[in-house]
């Protein structure tokens, strides 16, 4: 084993970070910048972790081993060598195949997110840092060409999400685009500077749930919907303020569709508000290692931690044990979310680092990934379908999103399209039946679409829509800063907003005197 | 393009400014030199590029620029390549001529100018033309010039629509988009070879700018093309012949005084001028084409091919809604006319055409006669020499004018000439668009959305009954503008305008209701003719405009005193009119009073208590659709005399009024204009006024 691995020069670093998923990769670039010297150290042979993308093959190794609890392996005699263990992140793995030749026949073609779906908004605080970090020059984006949301009957529209959208689409009436204008023209006034009181929400209006605010203002349920869960992408069911966990205030929602709008345009060549990383969102942490790895931060894959050194007098944490034998000491370190901090630990007084997506520690998120053979709509290839809660099912309380990119970002071969599913849900019975319930319905809309475009070709309709298909539960876990530090789990979002603010908080409580952020470099294009 | 604010310069932008506009000043003055001395080199060409780059604006620069390609085309003879750099190298100026200021005209123009010489390629036009119009989607410019290149080109219609479409989709505040819209449908509505229905077109566009109306309703842009597309179904009906004189079914007895006489009575008892009696056609909309091979008048008393149609248009323009011809019965002995059948007959070839390009919708006969009548008395003598009494109330009689008076039965015969128009889609398409326009107006107070509403109603009134103009929605449409003068202080004045043509409308919208605004003047003390002198007299209404002259044409007195117009456009179909009271109006300037020009047998005319020469520059005179033009007939010899201290230029505008006009009582006190030396200057112009301002002057 010591010959597989190879000794680590030097031996004291100020920062050790395991796992090299995106808050990781986001720290160790951060801390680098600020002159720390860093290493990171990731157990796989790939970077991401649980942010990563893989080949159908790996992404079932990996699904797999990680949703059984690894015991730690070192033998603990001694008191001051703790054995490192890892608790299970995913369960309810299940993958099908109703073609594994063809599969086989492209596994490498294709890079399936582990944390999907999700995008980036245009002005959001990941492409912020993206920007600058100057982590821009590994990167290139696609644009999401289009989204839809399901309003009645599993039929699909597109989101009317700007005035020229409104202008176009086919399935608002009149009044419905006067209504939804209004609104618009209400939240832009209400967020220009230069406007008066007079045309502001009120303070009032700001605290009160925000589908209150819509009903007040004399939207309709339909409209509401488009606003809430595919502008705003809420996910808990807005209007069941009893029973749903997870309501927005006005305020909330209208800085959401404010970041939908300033998100518009702000890169000539991205049409809509969002973008995908291509060849999959395990690029994005990738690119911040290689930010930090600039910054002279050490980097060493395959490189499993076996056992962690506690001192004995104070229980605090002093460095780590290599599964290749050597010691290596640091006064902070940084685990992923499936390590476990162990008990022996002392004084580890963990502070949950709270953000509001995760306010329930039950909470967990149902995702799949599926690999078909056309596209849901015909002539657009990477779009976002949104299933707001009771579009499903009654019992559905949480909104179903869908995303799908097609060979364009560089995720699979021509001719093939991935779909990523994803939902909230509080066990994992409730989770598996939403996705298998979203993914009925695509393939239901896929159908009536192609049916649409020509009626006769019944040789094609015989074809399965789906070639390949993973479902899996993932907990939702929080960031924990403490003499060990956690980083947060992927959650539920879409963005990565709450991921970046949950990240950026864990680094000021690391060091407090340095800014996440270094100085900015110039902004270049996607 | 649009919205960006203002910035005060700094110190160090002025230095700049400096040394640009000296480094102008010597390129400018290096170039005039190359310029003059006819010196086409490549030295002195660099010489004007750097120029025009700096400064697109400088049209001699672009001028040499023509030139020194014209000497440099023939000095290279016929080589394609040559001529073809020569052409590419001036492209090239302008191109970045364009990128320091897109919006300019020399620049463009020279473009043009460049490619109508045919050696260059158009794709590469339309290339630069999608950079441009990505850069300032609304540049005029550019979109002039599309239209340039694509008609070069020959890219069709489609492709062009399509163009647009797209553009408008981006962004529906495109108004240039919009507009080159509007060009590019007419073109198509033109070519009707293609089958296309009007209905189908029309009614695609009407659900296209609908949605842009309905998600924006403070958005100007598609309300202006809305606007067209109304004025387009308008236009798409066939023109129709509203009223004329003499009507239709008129038994017209003529005394050699000039009153005109029905079988029991006296029509309206002034005098008219029997040089210039007229027979006048009045459309609906404006038309084309009016002449004697397509205007057909059977008569004994004169010949077909004699008369001379004219139309009362104050544009210079040969289409109008109103035409005249008129017929000199001066020479035939009245006293012994026995009764003339006439028979007008119009439509019945190709010929008379709306502007559309639609041709009359079904031929139509009018026919009419003419009698002589022998009076011994002259009433016209005794009249000329009395004064009109206008604001005494008791020279008017009270009571309506009874349903049996001659006046009364004439009306009765136009009104029998008229019926309903059958439906159609046009009454569908303007139908559907009332009822979405009422739906939005409950949702949102928006004034354009008032005003299109308004427009709608009155357009759908219009199609529904054409010639009797029942206005079925004229409350409604009243309302209407109403609350828009509450609205829209700003505009009040144009919807207080629009409001009084309907008002008017629905005042006299039948025979009945008009009749109770006909008075027989008694204040002439020796007239015989008591009762059959009828007064119209629609004064007192807070009217600032006035309309509806289809159904006046037989009028010849005519009272709009005490309103509030400041524009009497269209009177200049009252073709009989003699007597006119405009008393304490608004009127600002003599150019208001250019309708009058062409109504010739005008005797009586009061225009005291306006508003004439109260701006000493009228700039409101640009506000009306006829400014007087300097063309055409005016003459003034400059040595007749004037009175002392009058000079000519300060009454031009008068003159031109009034010089034609044989006006015998003239009331003009009480406007600022009216001091001594213009009533002198009156005096001088009008040999045959015997009153004015109720002095008798002999």
């Amino acid at each position: 084993m010591t010959e597989a691995h190879p000794q680590i020069d030097p031996t004291n670093f100020d920062l050790i970070v395991l796992g090299t998923g995106l808050p990781e990769s986001l720290i160790a670039a951060a801390a680098s910048s600020a002159g720390k010297s860093v290493l990171h150290l990731d157990p796989n042979p790939f970077y991401g972790s649980h942010f990563a993308s893989l080949s159908p093959d790996d992404l079932s190794a990996f699904l797999s081993s990680s949703s059984s609890p690894h015991p730690p392996s070192f033998p603990g005699d001694d008191p001051a060598t703790v054995g490192l263990a890892t608790l299970p992140l995913y369960s309810d793995v299940q993958i099908s195949s109703s073609s594994p030749e063809v599969i086989e026949e492209h596994c490498r073609k294709f890079s399936l997110d582990l944390a999907g779906p999700k995008v980036l908004f245009c002005a959001d605080k990941a492409v912020d840092a993206i920007l600058k970090f100057g982590t821009n020059h590994y990167l290139e984006f696609k644009a999401i060409d289009a989204s839809y949301i399901c309003i009645e009957k599993g039929k699909l529209m597109k989101v009317p999400d700007s005035r020229s959208a409104i202008f176009k689409d086919k399935n608002l009436s009149l009044m419905e685009k006067n209504q939804l204008m209004k609104f618009f023209k209400l939240v832009q006034q209400h967020l220009d500077p230069d406007e008066d009181g007079s045309a502001k929400v009120s303070e009032e209006d700001l605290e009160t749930p925000f589908s209150e605010f819509l009903g007040k203002i004399g939207l309709q349920q339909k409209i509401k919907s488009i606003i809430m869960y595919s502008i705003a992408m809420a996910d808990h069911n807005q209007d069941n303020v009893d029973i749903s966990e997870d309501i927005l205030r006005t305020k909330d929602g209208i800085d959401r569709l404010a970041l939908f709008h300033s998100s518009m345009g702000r890169f000539p060549n991205a049409s809509g508000a969002l973008i995908y990383p291509s060849y999959g969102q395990g690029e994005l942490p990738q690119a911040f290692c290689r930010r930090a790895a600039v910054k002279r931060c050490l980097y060493v894959l395959r490189m499993p931690v076996v056992a962690l050194h506690i001192d004995q007098d104070d229980g605090q944490y002093r460095g780590i044990k290599l599964a290749s034998g050597q010691d290596l000491f640091s006064p902070r370190l940084v685990l992923d979310p499936s390590f476990v901090v162990p008990s022996q630990v002392g004084s580890s007084v963990e502070e949950p680092v709270k953000i509001r997506s995760q306010k329930d520690a039950e909470a967990k998120v149902a995702r799949g990934i599926c690999i078909t053979r056309a596209s849901l709509m015909p002539d657009v290839s990477n779009l976002l379908v949104i299933y707001p809660p009771r579009s499903l099912c009654p019992e559905q309380d949480t909104a179903v999103r869908v995303l799908q990119l097609g060979s364009t970002s560089a995720v699979c071969p021509p001719g093939m399209f991935l779909l990523y599913l994803s939902a909230i849900c509080s066990d994992s019975s409730q989770g598996k039946t939403l996705l298998n319930a979203a993914i009925t319905a695509v393939e239901v809309s896929q159908i009536s679409e192609r049916n649409a475009m020509n009626k006769n070709e019944d040789a094609e309709v015989e074809k399965p829509f789906i070639l390949w298909k993973a479902t899996y539960i993932q907990k939702l876990c929080m960031g924990k800063y403490g003499s060990i530090t956690s980083t947060p789990s992927s959650d539920g979002n879409l963005n990565y907003n709450d991921l970046m603010d949950a990240t950026e908080k864990l680094f000021h409580s690391l060091y407090p005197d340095e800014a996440f952020f270094p100085e900015a470099t110039s902004p270049g294009n996607t | 393009m649009h919205g960006r604010p203002r910035k005060a310069p700094k110190p160090e932008d002025s230095a700049a400014l400096a040394a640009k506009s000296q480094k102008l000043r010597s390129l400018q003055s290096q170039f005039l030199s190359f310029h003059h001395g006819c010196t086409y080199s490549k030295e002195a060409l660099e010489t004007s590029a750097k120029l025009l780059e700096i400064n697109p604006e400088n049209y001699t620069a672009w001028n040499y620029r023509k030139l020194a390609v014209e000497h440099n085309v023939n000095e290279c003879g016929t080589d394609p390549d040559s001529i073809k750099s020569i052409f590419d190298e001036e492209l090239r100026v302008v191109e970045n001529a364009l990128r320091q200021n897109f919006k300019s005209y020399g620049a463009w123009h020279h473009r043009k100018w460049v490619l109508s010489k045919g050696h260059s390629s158009m794709n590469r036009e339309l290339m630069l033309l999608d950079v441009f119009q990505k850069l300032d989607s609304r540049n005029f410019h550019a979109w002039n010039y599309r239209r340039f290149v694509t008609t070069l080109m020959n890219r069709s219609l489609e492709d062009e629509l399509k163009y647009t479409e797209n553009m408008i989709e981006i962004n529906f505040s495109n108004y240039s988009a919009w507009h080159n819209r509007s060009i590019l449908l007419s073109k198509q509505l033109k070519e009707k070879d293609k089958g296309l229905s009007f209905q189908d077109v029309l009614s695609k566009e009407y659900n296209f700018v609908r949605d842009a109306l309905f998600t924006d309703p403070d958005d100007q842009s598609g309300w202006f093309y809305h606007l067209w597309l109304l004025e387009q179904t308008i236009q798409c009906e066939a023109p129709l012949l509203l009223s004329s004189w003499p009507a239709n079914g008129a038994d017209l007895i003529i005394s050699g005084n000039g009153c005109i006489h029905a079988a029991t009575g006296l029509l309206s008892g002034l005098p008219i001028d029997l040089k210039r009696f007229p027979l006048i056609l009045y459309f609906n909309q404006s038309v084309e084409g009016i002449d004697s091979s397509t205007v057909n008048v059977e008569a004994e008393i004169y010949s077909n091919k004699d008369l001379t149609w004219k139309p009362l248009s104050p544009r210079n323009s040969c289409t109008s809604r109103v035409w005249v011809a008129y017929t000199d019965l001066s020479g035939i002995d009245l006293s012994s006319l026995s009764p003339q059948r006439i028979r007008v007959r119009l439509g019945h070839c190709a010929g008379i055409m709306s502007s559309n390009g639609f041709h009359l919708n079904k031929p139509v006969n009018i026919e009419y006669s003419i009698a002589g009548k022998y009076i011994e008395i002259e009433p016209s003598e005794r009249q000329e020499n009395e004064i009109f009494s206008w604001t005494d109330d008791d020279s008017y009689n009270s009571g309506e004018l009874d349903e049996s008076s001659p006046i009364a039965l004439y009306m009765q015969a136009v009104e029998d000439n008229h019926e309903a128009a059958a439906s159609g889609w046009h009454i569908d398409i303007v139908t559907e668009e009332i009822n979405h326009f009422r739906d939005l107006l409950t949702i949102a107070d928006c004034k354009i959305g008032k005003l299109t509403l308004a427009r709608l109603l009155i357009a759908r009134d219009g199609m529904i009954s054409p010639l009797r103009n029942k206005m079925a929605h004229s409350e409604e449409v009243l309302d209407l503008y109403r609350d828009l003068i509450k609205l829209d202080p700003p505009h009040s004045k144009f919807y207080k305008d629009q409001s009084s043509l309907v008002l008017l409308q629905q005042l006299i919208s039948s025979r009945k209701a008009l009749l109770k605004y006909c008075f027989s003047y008694k204040g002439f003390k020796s007239s015989q003719s008591v009762d059959s002198l009828v007064c119209l007299r629609l004064n007192n209404l807070s009217l600032s405009r006035v309309g509806s002259f289809e159904k006046l044409l037989w009028v010849q007195f005519l009272d709009l005193s005490d309103n509030e117009l400041h524009s009497i456009e269209g009177l200049e179909a009252l073709q009989l009119l003699s007597c006119l009271n405009l008393r304490n109006n608004k009127i600002a300037s003599f150019s208001a009073l250019e309708p009058l020009r062409s109504l010739k047998s005008l005797r009586a005319l009061n225009i005291s208590y306006n508003e004439i020469g109260s701006h000493p520059v009228d700039t409101r005179r640009y506000l009306f659709t006829s400014p007087i033009s300097h063309s055409g007939d005016i003459s003034w010899k400059r040595d007749e005399d004037l009175p002392d201290g009058v000079s000519m230029e300060n009454y031009w505008e008068a003159f031109i009024v009034f010089k034609d006009l044989d006006l015998v009582q003239m009331d003009i006190a009480g406007n600022p204009v009216a001091d001594e030396k213009f009533q002198s200057f009156l005096v001088k112009i009008s040999p045959a006024l015997k009153w004015l301002d109720g002095q008798n002057l002999h």
